[in-house]
């Protein structure tokens, strides 16, 4: 006991003595989580409040691209700009001056009555109900399509959700336009409305609750435990750079000369590395609680669950700091260590789910994250934040992160005692 | 002056037909190699670059792997008796094995922990040692602002804290002034008198027919000659020190090794 202490207290000098490697371990994790809540705050604020500039190329002039037109508007998410030529809206877009360009085709409204006179009235000859008009050749309506440029820089994801959007507001068209079909047909008051066609089903979203208030998710309490769990991950590089650097100052010779085994050293090492991720950890949880809200961010609310955080974050700490030690002793120069290291925590990162959900992952990636201890650890933190868990519900995966931790500090001690047999 | 012999007689070090091969090489860096050491003795191993000083350290202090053959410490092999033997050891390694940025103070006490070392104990002892290596006013200096003579002396100290029986050193006064190398031999030589045997590499072959009570010469991982100083010196033709006797044992074409 004596010399894993003696050990540890070497470390914290070792540790107290780097203060530009101090800052580093403390403030840059700070700076990392404060500037990734703020751009994700403001992304969702770009979203909500701030309008985004597309182009329109309006060919139509009907009563479709009138509905569009009103359907952007009020989706709140656009400055609509008005432009005449479909090459100059082409071009500016594929410059990257605008993200969007929508060209809605000639007579699009008018193909779209056509072509849904056609299907009513095929619908109603079936029901032996003659039509008023004369019926339309199916056959005849040529299909129209809305065209799509999309800024080359522009993220999958707005892609995909514009798309959605799109497509959503030209069924709705298409169903008030059957429905206004039929009601012709009928023979009913155009002004009197026989066809409801707002949805019916509708959707609520349930959270969870403590003492019967809602826990409201909040890009904080996102945000705040993966980029905590990415930076306590990120202690890996220092540690195991000051492995070696004791092997290059001689001093890991002198040690291996002495009456002290190898998971001794290691022991100290972990104390101090360990205890260093929990400070991490409390500043973190300091400036989501205290310094978001006071910088326009959503707060961290951390009531309740101080434990189980907690919890998380020392077997979490466990599992960054066994990485470590193994990357440590298995390095020879900090040239392999460091650059290792970096990109090996990022990678764990994004297999972790940190950057990117796990469940739009290819299935294959998916199957991989579950070998991230970096998803575990978001795993635990998420169950505490955000699914209000209990201390057995995070149990599988504060094991997973203590099973690693003794995975990777027996691989170190093993491989040590395998390559200095005497 | 040469030290008197004064050694016990009885047995410290028997090593039997050690060899050390590295991988990827042809050659063995210790071959075969006999040698006892008697208890009390100071025995310096001389040989050019590359002859297998080092390596032949390295292995009796537990931090190589002989490739093949045996020695026994005190009669403890570090195979049966690891712990045991690295308590009863010292090594005095070539570079300075310390942490820049502790202090003298600091890294002494650390590595006298790992002997199990504690307390007030470990401070006087430090502090003896400081005193005696004329270091006291700079114990709580960091090491990184130390120069090479005061590094040596730290590096000494931290390797004998625990009153080692057996010493292993490496050129414990390599690249540093008479001074330095006066008070590190003169504090060895007090060791030696206090009960500890010593085994030490040198290029300075002066300071080794002074200081040491037996040499061997080895090159090529095998010993050439070994004996009292005085006694291989007049035992080689036209030789007035052992510097000549070792170069016409090991002949005078350079040595450099890649």
């Amino acid at each position: 006991m004596h010399k894993l202490l003696a050990s540890a207290y070497k470390e914290a000098l070792l540790l107290s003595r780097d203060i530009g490697g101090i800052a580093i371990l403390f403030i840059m994790p700070l700076v990392l989580v404060i500037t990734i809540t703020l751009i994700q705050d403001s992304t969702f604020k770009t979203i909500s409040d701030t309008k985004i500039p597309i182009l329109i190329v309006d060919y139509d002039k009907g009563s479709v691209s009138e509905s569009v037109f009103e359907g952007l508007k009020f989706s709140n998410s656009f400055e609509i700009i008005e432009n005449t030529s479909e090459e100059e809206a082409k071009e500016a877009v594929f410059k990257g001056e605008y993200q969007l360009a929508i060209v809605i085709p000639e007579n699009l409204s008018e193909a779209l009555q056509l072509k849904v006179n056609a299907n009513v009235e095929g619908i109603l000859a079936k029901f032996g109900l003659e039509a008023d008009s004369e019926p339309a050749k199916d056959n005849d309506v040529i299909q129209k399509e809305i065209k799509l440029y999309f800024d080359p820089a522009t993220q999958a994801t707005f892609k995909s959700s514009v798309k959605n959007g799109i497509d959503k507001m030209i069924s709705k068209i298409e169903t008030q336009s059957i429905y206004k079909a039929f009601q012709e047909q009928v023979g009913e008051d155009d002004d009197k409305v026989i066809f409801e066609t707002n949805s019916f089903i509708v959707f609520k979203e349930i959270v969870p609750s403590i003492n019967d208030e809602d826990v409201m998710p909040n890009s904080a309490q996102h945000n705040v435990p993966a980029w905590t769990l990415f930076a306590i991950f990120f202690i890996i590089v220092p540690l195991s750079i000051n492995m070696v650097k004791e092997k290059s100052q001689g001093t890991f010779v002198r040690l291996r000369t002495n009456p002290v085994n190898y998971a001794t050293v290691l022991g100290g090492k972990t104390i101090v590395y360990l205890s260093v991720c929990l400070i991490q950890f409390t500043l973190m949880l300091l400036i989501g609680v205290y310094l978001f809200p006071s910088i326009g961010l959503p707060g961290l609310d951390v009531s309740g669950r101080l434990f189980l955080l907690y919890v998380v974050a020392v077997f979490a700490g466990l599992a960054a700091v066994g990485l470590g030690l193994l990357l440590g002793t298995l390095a020879k120069t900090q040239e392999q260590s460091a650059p290792f290291g970096a990109t090996f925590v990022v990678i764990l990162a994004a297999l972790g789910g940190v950057w990117v959900p796990v469940f739009v992952m290819p299935k294959f990636m998916q199957l991989l994250s579950h070998l991230s201890p970096m998803n575990w650890g978001l795993n635990g933190f998420y169950d505490v934040f955000l699914r209000n868990a209990s201390f057995r519900e995070i149990l599988p995966e504060i094991s997973l992160l203590l099973l690693f931790f003794i995975i990777t500090t027996i691989s170190s001690i093993l491989y040590n005692e395998k390559k200095n047999a005497v | 002056m040469s030290t008197p012999i004064r050694f016990s007689g009885l047995e410290m070090i028997q090593i039997t037909n050690l060899s050390k091969k590295y991988k990827g090489t042809e050659v063995f860096s210790v071959a075969n190699l006999d040698l006892k050491i008697d208890d009390r003795e100071i025995f310096g191993l001389l040989g050019p670059n590359g002859a297998g000083k080092t390596t032949l350290i390295s292995m009796l202090s537990s931090l190589l792997k002989p490739t093949s053959g045996s020695f026994t410490i005190n009669g403890l092999t570090f195979k049966e008796n690891k712990n045991e033997l690295k308590q009863l050891i010292g090594i005095v390694p070539q570079e300075y094995a310390l942490y820049p940025t502790l202090t003298a103070f600091e890294n002494l006490s650390y590595f006298g922990s790992m002997y199990g070392l504690k307390g007030a104990e470990l401070k006087k002892i430090i502090n003896e040692h400081l005193e005696t290596l004329g270091l006291t006013r700079f114990s709580q200096k960091k090491i990184n602002t130390f120069s090479g003579g005061m590094k040596r002396r730290v590096n000494l100290i931290a390797s004998i804290l625990h009153k080692p029986k057996v010493l292993f050193l490496d050129e414990p006064t390599v690249g540093v002034d008479v001074q330095s190398k006066n008070v590190i031999i003169d504090h060895l030589r007090q060791l030696n008198k206090a009960g500890t045997t010593i085994i030490y590499t040198s290029h300075h072959l002066n300071e080794a027919e002074n200081f040491c009570t037996r040499v061997a010469i080895i090159d090529e991982g095998k010993i050439l000659i070994k004996g009292i100083p005085k006694n291989l010196v007049s035992a080689q033709d036209d030789a007035h020190n052992l510097e000549d006797v070792f170069l016409a044992i090991t002949g005078k074409a350079l040595r450099d090794h890649a």
